[in-house]
């Protein structure tokens, strides 16, 4: 089985603070990190090699030359080889440009079974990404995987999140999973595996190897404009009333009339 | 000091393992148990922190001295007793046998210690001679194929649950050091018993006793290296050993400072923050400071190791140096926390006891100013 696995480096969000003057996000010094669905997503990959034999994983992302670093980070969990897409033309891509830079390292890298993503990044948040690299590929997509339950021989049966419960699905193959992270544990890379990493040649294609226009890529084709970004204003304290629950009934009506939440006579 | 990319993906995993899986909850449990959890010392094995710069071929990992002190730092920061266990198959226990053992010796034991399937630890210091490594006692009086030992040694990291250990005895006592020999002695054979289990003031949770040898035969095969170079041997394995406990006293020295930090940024008193008074600012600035120092002769230390430089001298200034550093942060991050400090259940308490030893352990301060004097002086 060829399994590819779509990774992103993002900013560790749990790190970012906000400037309280602008009210924008302080980016400087925020370590980044492998997206944490990301990181499922390759362990469900890495699974499925270790249960058929002869299987490989190939992981890749589009970013700037340090996104290598998530890509080293993917080949010390045990990937087999990696794929950066990385242009100048690839800049300021939102999610449509995006997807369709994937899509066309996924159909170069070729030959693929399955093609794993997570199910969204915790910087954008957006979830877009994976059905969108599905749509441009022409593959059957499953959102929201949560659990992997059988391989046959042209599908595979999934169960799919849903908020109150799961479903099953019985998916063509090639398709698009992506993962969200009740799907497994990802594992810890290993020494040897990071000494390993650093031993493999990473292969970095631009828009010219993808055979891309760079009118299709990049900030040209992003049809998504941020008209202002801006924090909500945080809110206040919440206040606990106290006395019998009449008493704490009586003194809530109170307070909704004092805010003419209620009006007298209603 | 600028480290490779490389290094920084061997933090990351040192730190998220460490961080991960010694939870405060379970250290707390090794403290009161004196028990370290077997599933997350096989775990460790899995990952490959027991035998970080073992050569691949005896089932170690490939890498390098700057990744395994970094490595053992990253533990030390969360737990030094956790720390312990990732450095005994890499430094004391791996060494003797990777520095002096033949092929088939380091197949039959450093290949099995290093994937976490048995425990070997290093047997030279005794009763009389610790700092005086050359003042072992023990003997070793060959009988045909068989040499038998006989001897005590003691305060031995580990004893208490080892299969093997490396024993250090001289095969002629007229001779003394220059007949010193190293055996691997199984601990099951007839004539090995433990001494009674140290109450120790820190590391709880990783056994220590002495090891009694009572006329143990020990076949030939089992000596390790040359007949009478145990000593010189022993040395080339604590020069190792010294990079490990100098990371160890950088990464519990680091989690004193980090500690620090944080109580300094919580506690009021007079009104302000501590941090706010500059006498606990200054202090933190000189913690910082010496941590820092620390940790550049620790990484120089290794670097010089791998690049085969003098390593002895390095080693030596980086073990006590980090290890006197260690234990005077250690003591003002204490102070810092005034009466919090002294009772369990702040993190500093158990560092203040756990890193005590660290200017004793695998040569003394004094026996590092020996070495670091002589190498200076040319002696």
């Amino acid at each position: 089985m060829k399994i590819v696995v779509c990774i992103k480096q993002v900013p560790d969000t749990n790190e970012i603070k906000i400037d309280p003057l602008k009210g924008t996000l302080m980016r400087d010094g925020v370590p980044s990190i492998l997206n944490p669905d990301d990181a499922n997503a390759l362990e469900a990959a890495l699974q499925l090699k270790e249960e058929y034999p002869g299987s490989t994983v190939s992981v890749v992302t589009m970013g700037p030359a340090q996104a290598k670093y998530a890509l080293r980070e993917c080949l010390a969990m045990g990937a087999n080889d990696a794929y950066l897409l990385s242009s100048r033309a690839f800049g300021g891509a939102d999610t449509c440009a995006t997807s369709t830079t994937v899509a066309a390292g996924i159909k170069k890298i070729g030959d693929f079974d399955i093609i794993f993503a997570g199910r969204q990044a915790i910087d954008g948040d957006t979830a877009q990404v994976g059905p969108q690299v599905a749509q441009r590929l022409g593959l059957p997509i499953a959102t929201y995987v949560q659990g992997i339950r059988e391989i046959r021989e042209k599908s595979v049966i999934i169960e799919r999140m849903l908020e109150d419960g799961y479903e099953i699905l019985d998916v063509q193959r090639p398709c698009v999973l992506t993962a969200v992270k009740e799907l497994n544990k990802p594992r810890y890379m290993t020494v040897i595996g990071i000494e390993q990493a650093y031993q493999k040649e990473i292969t970095v294609w631009d828009e010219v190897d993808l055979e891309l226009d760079p009118a299709d890529c990049g900030h040209n084709a992003s049809p998504t404009k941020v008209f202002r970004s801006f924090t909500p204003p945080p809110k206040g304290a919440g206040e606990m009333l106290d006395g019998t629950v009449n008493e704490m009934a009586q003194s809530l009506v109170n307070k909704l009339f004092d805010t003419h939440v209620l009006q007298k006579g209603q | 000091m600028q480290l490779a990319e490389k290094y920084e993906l061997m933090r990351k995993l040192a730190r998220d393992f460490a961080t991960t899986e010694l939870t405060p909850e379970i250290l707390d449990q090794v403290e009161d148990t004196g028990i370290f959890p077997k599933d997350i010392q096989k775990k460790m094995a899995d990952t490959g922190f027991y035998g970080i710069k073992v050569p691949v071929k005896y089932g170690g990992q490939g890498s390098d001295h700057l990744a395994y002190a970094i490595t053992i730092e990253e533990f030390a920061r969360v737990s030094a007793v956790g720390s312990l266990y990732v450095n005994s198959p890499n430094s004391l226990g791996g060494m003797p046998i990777l520095i002096a053992g033949t092929e088939e010796q380091k197949m039959k034991y450093l290949k099995p210690m290093v994937q976490g399937e048995i425990v070997i630890p290093f047997g030279l210091t005794e009763p009389g001679g610790g700092s005086d490594a050359g003042g072992v006692r023990s003997t070793a009086k060959k009988d045909g194929d068989y040499y038998i030992l006989n001897g005590r040694k003691t305060f031995i990291t580990m004893a208490p649950f080892a299969d093997y250990s490396v024993i250090y005895a001289n095969t002629d006592p007229a001779k003394g050091a220059k007949s010193m020999t190293a055996f691997i002695v199984d601990m099951k054979l007839p004539g090995v018993s433990l001494g009674k289990e140290e109450q120790k003031l820190g590391l709880v949770g990783c056994a220590t006793s002495d090891i009694i040898l009572e006329d143990v035969r020990v076949h030939k095969d089992d000596i390790l290296g040359e007949i009478g170079s145990g000593f010189k041997d022993a040395m080339k394995v604590l020069d190792v050993g010294r990079i490990g406990v100098a990371a160890q006293s950088l990464g519990v020295a680091q989690a004193c400072l980090d500690e620090a930090i944080k109580y300094s940024k919580e506690r009021k008193q007079f009104g302000k923050y501590l941090c706010e008074h500059q006498a606990i600012a200054f202090m933190l600035a000189d913690m910082a400071t010496k941590v820092k120092a620390a940790r550049e002769l620790v990484y120089d230390a290794a670097v010089t190791k791998d690049t085969g430089g003098n390593s002895t001298l390095a080693s030596s200034m980086a073990k006590y140096y980090a290890s006197e550093i260690c234990n005077e942060v250690a003591a003002k991050a204490l102070q810092i926390h005034g009466g919090y400090g002294f009772v369990r259940g702040f993190k500093i308490e158990r560092l203040y006891r756990d890193c005590r030893v660290f200017t004793i352990y695998e040569g003394t301060s004094q026996v590092q100013q020996m070495v670091i004097s002589s190498q200076i002086l040319g002696k």
